[in-house]
């Protein structure tokens, strides 16, 4: 792993590194995708699955260590395929789709420890398998029978959080009390981390949560997935600056790492939690990707985008580069791969089964848990509107 | 050291007098203090209730007793002490924020509504949001723009919160042990031109459970209905309005969310009138909702409409012009002409 001294900001007199505006030819050339990155970038394993190094990252993994990073990927993409499906055949609401994305979640949730913390937005499907969720627990929240039924406290993995930006500041209290418990200061410390997109950096929330962990020196990873796109409104809408760089003006370190490899996003996460549980905290990561998906199954990213950046961002797919890899240094063979596909039927089996047996909830669930302590004006309502209903149990309506 | 708590009524082993007269600034700072040391997971947080002691001084001296980690002086955004905070109570503290004045409660407003108040429900009870949130509220301070408000009503409005005010020194350092023991959210709001108003304190018993309203002068004519700094105009109300030969029963609700409204309901089946009192303006708010449930429960007891003395439903205005905008004894007592005339 890296040496943390060696990272440095690029110094104030270092030329402004704007996101340069594409030209209208390489807009149309769908060349957007390819200028990304910028120097900046940590990357570990190419799009054709060449090793190589970085002067501050690394990492040793194992063949069974990249093998177990592979089915993780495979997984919640079919994960994330078979809710799609799922919400095509109208068994789902909505869907958020990851498509794209399970490098950056795989890498940054197999980093994590088990008493570290996770506050997630809600396309955080790869966390979420990571933390122990199981993707049958996802479906309630889609198919409208309930908000979320893990347990957060059990998993170390809050609920998914809809409203832009709001867990940031969550995750920076939650940083706050780990620290004032005594649980930050050396390897054994905790470290929490907080998942949002390039579009939520726009918001105040997110701005106060990145003051807020750095002047209590919070144990908190900021780990922002810029998939390019907040549904039709690409990163240059939300800042003239690339992402990474604002951490600069809080007074923490700031990297991009690809978000399409695995080992970058590992190695770079993995370093950013030790720095925080040994209270060298915040730390934000830009992991640098693309929303290969609509942002939802209501959207049409036809009317926004060219299908030509889509296809360039193929090229860096983040899974088809490891199985490449895996494949040259001979550490996976085809039995191995077809031992993931068949997991993957398996779950899409268990999913599809799940979803069409997820019974609606009775009708008092309106008024459950609203209140700790109860509210007698609310259960006065509640025995009203049973009431109503039990007056439709004889059948004189 | 040891002060008195909800449990351990030890104020006498201080030495201290277990009935003592006090302010209601110096009750809520006596019964954070309290609070405190009852529970080590109680956690104060705002803007410049650290060393300052807060702009009315009611956390004064807590920071230097708890320190740093117990009391925080937080950067100044009111998003983040309200979303800090509910990290901090998902980690097992109990926060109590402070926002300085109630018209700077507006950028932590999605906070409360969307975080503080649903993930009890989200979670269906695994999360529990053991948080409050003070607010100095109301007006006639001679304050500039966004001091003097009293938005109280967008969160009695808001399912998941609880709502409160306290209008007296005993249920300022009652209540706001009891707001922090509660395991649900609770706005605390304080009015804060009552500040400085004294009164006695029993240290060793609370005189009310949380949320509850409570009668304080019984009468047989009409009923005043108020909470926070109108509980003393309405109680002035009454005075004067005895003195013409009138009797005016006074009601404190204390509690906004969830209302208690049976003493209220009570009392109406005996006077038959009901004038209800409030700074906020009138439209949508919590004294329709009062006006809506007592047609609705004592409607063959009413002999006149109830009644309504509030602010007026515009932004609250220059200072020189809130004594014409506040309700004041005047305005009450023309209300009770009007119901006892109809």
């Amino acid at each position: 792993m890296s040496s943390p001294e060696k990272w440095t900001h690029p110094g104030p007199d270092s030329p402004p590194a704007t996101a340069a505006k594409p030209t209208a030819e390489q807009v149309i050339a769908g060349l957007r995708a390819t200028d990304e990155g910028g120097a900046d970038l940590v990357q570990l394993l190419t799009p054709e699955g060449e090793r190589v190094q970085h002067p501050d990252f690394d990492i040793d993994i194992t063949a069974e260590e990249l093998r177990g990073l592979y089915r993780d990927m495979v997984l919640v993409r079919r994960v994330d395929r078979e809710a799609n499906a799922l919400q095509r055949k109208g068994q789902l609401g909505i869907w958020v789709p990851l498509l794209g994305q399970e490098a950056a979640q795989i890498g940054a949730g197999r980093a994590m420890r088990p008493d570290d913390m996770a506050f997630p937005s809600y396309r955080e499907h790869g966390i979420a398998w990571c933390r122990g969720i199981k993707p049958t627990d996802l479906l309630g929240i889609f198919r409208g029978t309930d908000n979320g039924t893990w347990d957060p406290v059990k998993h170390r993995f809050h609920p998914y959080t809809i409203v832009i930006g709001n867990q940031v500041l969550n995750a920076a209290g939650y940083a706050m009390g780990q620290k004032f418990d005594g649980k930050v200061g050396d390897d054994d410390g905790e470290a929490t981390m907080c998942f949002f997109g390039d579009g939520a950096t726009s918001q105040g929330d997110v701005h106060e949560g990145f003051v807020w962990a750095a002047v209590y020196d919070a144990p908190l990873v900021f780990f922002c997935q810029n998939n390019q796109w907040a549904i039709s409104e690409p990163t240059e809408r939300q800042s003239r600056l690339p992402l990474y760089q604002r951490a600069r003006g809080y007074g923490f370190p700031g990297i991009r790492v690809d978000g399409n490899d695995v080992l970058a996003t590992l190695a770079v996460t993995k370093w950013a939690l030790d720095e925080c549980r040994h209270g060298n905290g915040p730390i934000l990561i830009e992991a640098f990707t693309y929303r290969m998906d609509a942002h939802t199954t209501s959207d049409d990213p036809s009317r926004y985008r060219l299908s030509d950046e889509l296809e360039l961002w193929k090229l860096k797919d983040p899974i088809e580069r490891v199985k490449v890899h895996l494949v040259k240094q001979q550490w996976a063979d085809q039995e191995f791969f077809d031992s993931v596909e068949a997991d993957a039927e398996q779950i899409a089996i268990e999913l599809r089964d799940y979803c069409v047996t997820l019974p609606d909830p009775p009708a008092e669930r309106i008024f459950s848990e609203v209140y700790a302590e109860g509210n007698p004006v609310l259960e006065a309502q509640r025995d009203e509107f049973l009431a109503y209903h039990a007056g439709f149990a004889g059948g004189e309506h | 050291m040891a002060a008195p708590t909800m449990d351990r009524p030890t104020a006498n082993s201080t030495g201290a007098p277990a009935v003592q007269t006090m302010t209601i600034a110096k009750g809520i700072n006596n019964g954070l203090r309290a609070a405190m040391e009852a529970d080590p997971k109680v956690l104060v947080m705002g803007e410049d209730v650290g060393k300052l002691g807060g702009v009315f001084r009611i956390t004064d001296g807590l920071q230097k007793d708890f320190g740093e980690q117990r009391v925080l002086d937080t950067p100044l955004a009111e998003s983040g002490i309200i979303g800090t905070a509910v990290g901090l109570a998902i980690r097992g503290y109990r926060p109590v924020c402070e926002i300085q004045f109630e018209g700077f409660i507006f950028p932590g407003f999605d906070q409360i509504v969307s975080q503080v108040a649903k993930l009890h429900f989200r979670t269906q009870g695994r999360l529990k949001l053991p948080m409050v949130i003070r607010v100095p509220f109301g007006g006639g301070i001679g304050a500039v723009e966004h001091h003097s408000e009293s938005p109280e009503s967008y969160f009695a409005h808001t399912a998941g919160l609880k709502v409160v005010s306290c209008s007296n020194p005993a249920d300022a350092y009652w209540m706001i042990q009891q707001a922090i023991a509660s395991d649900d959210p609770i706005l605390f709001f304080e009015p804060k031109r009552r500040y400085y108003e004294k009164g006695e304190v029993d240290t060793t018993a609370a005189p009310s459970p949380l949320f509850a309203s409570r009668v304080l002068r019984t009468g047989t004519d009409a009923t005043l209905v108020a909470y926070g700094p109108m509980v003393r105009t309405a109680l002035d109300a009454a005075a004067a309005a005895e003195e013409e030969g009138r009797s005016l029963e006074v009601i404190d609700l204390r509690t906004l969310s969830p209302l208690d409204l049976a003493p209220v309901y009570d009392s109406v089946r005996r006077t038959g009138r009901l004038v209800v009192v409030s700074e906020a303006p009138s439209e949508s708010s919590i004294t329709s909702e009062i006006a809506a449930k007592v047609q609705q429960e004592c409607f063959y007891s009413l002999q006149a409409p109830v009644l309504r003395v509030t602010g007026f439903d515009t932004p609250y205005p220059p200072s020189k012009l809130e004594e014409e905008f506040l309700p004041d004894l005047d305005r009450v007592l023309h209300a009770v002409d009007r119901s006892l005339a109809w």
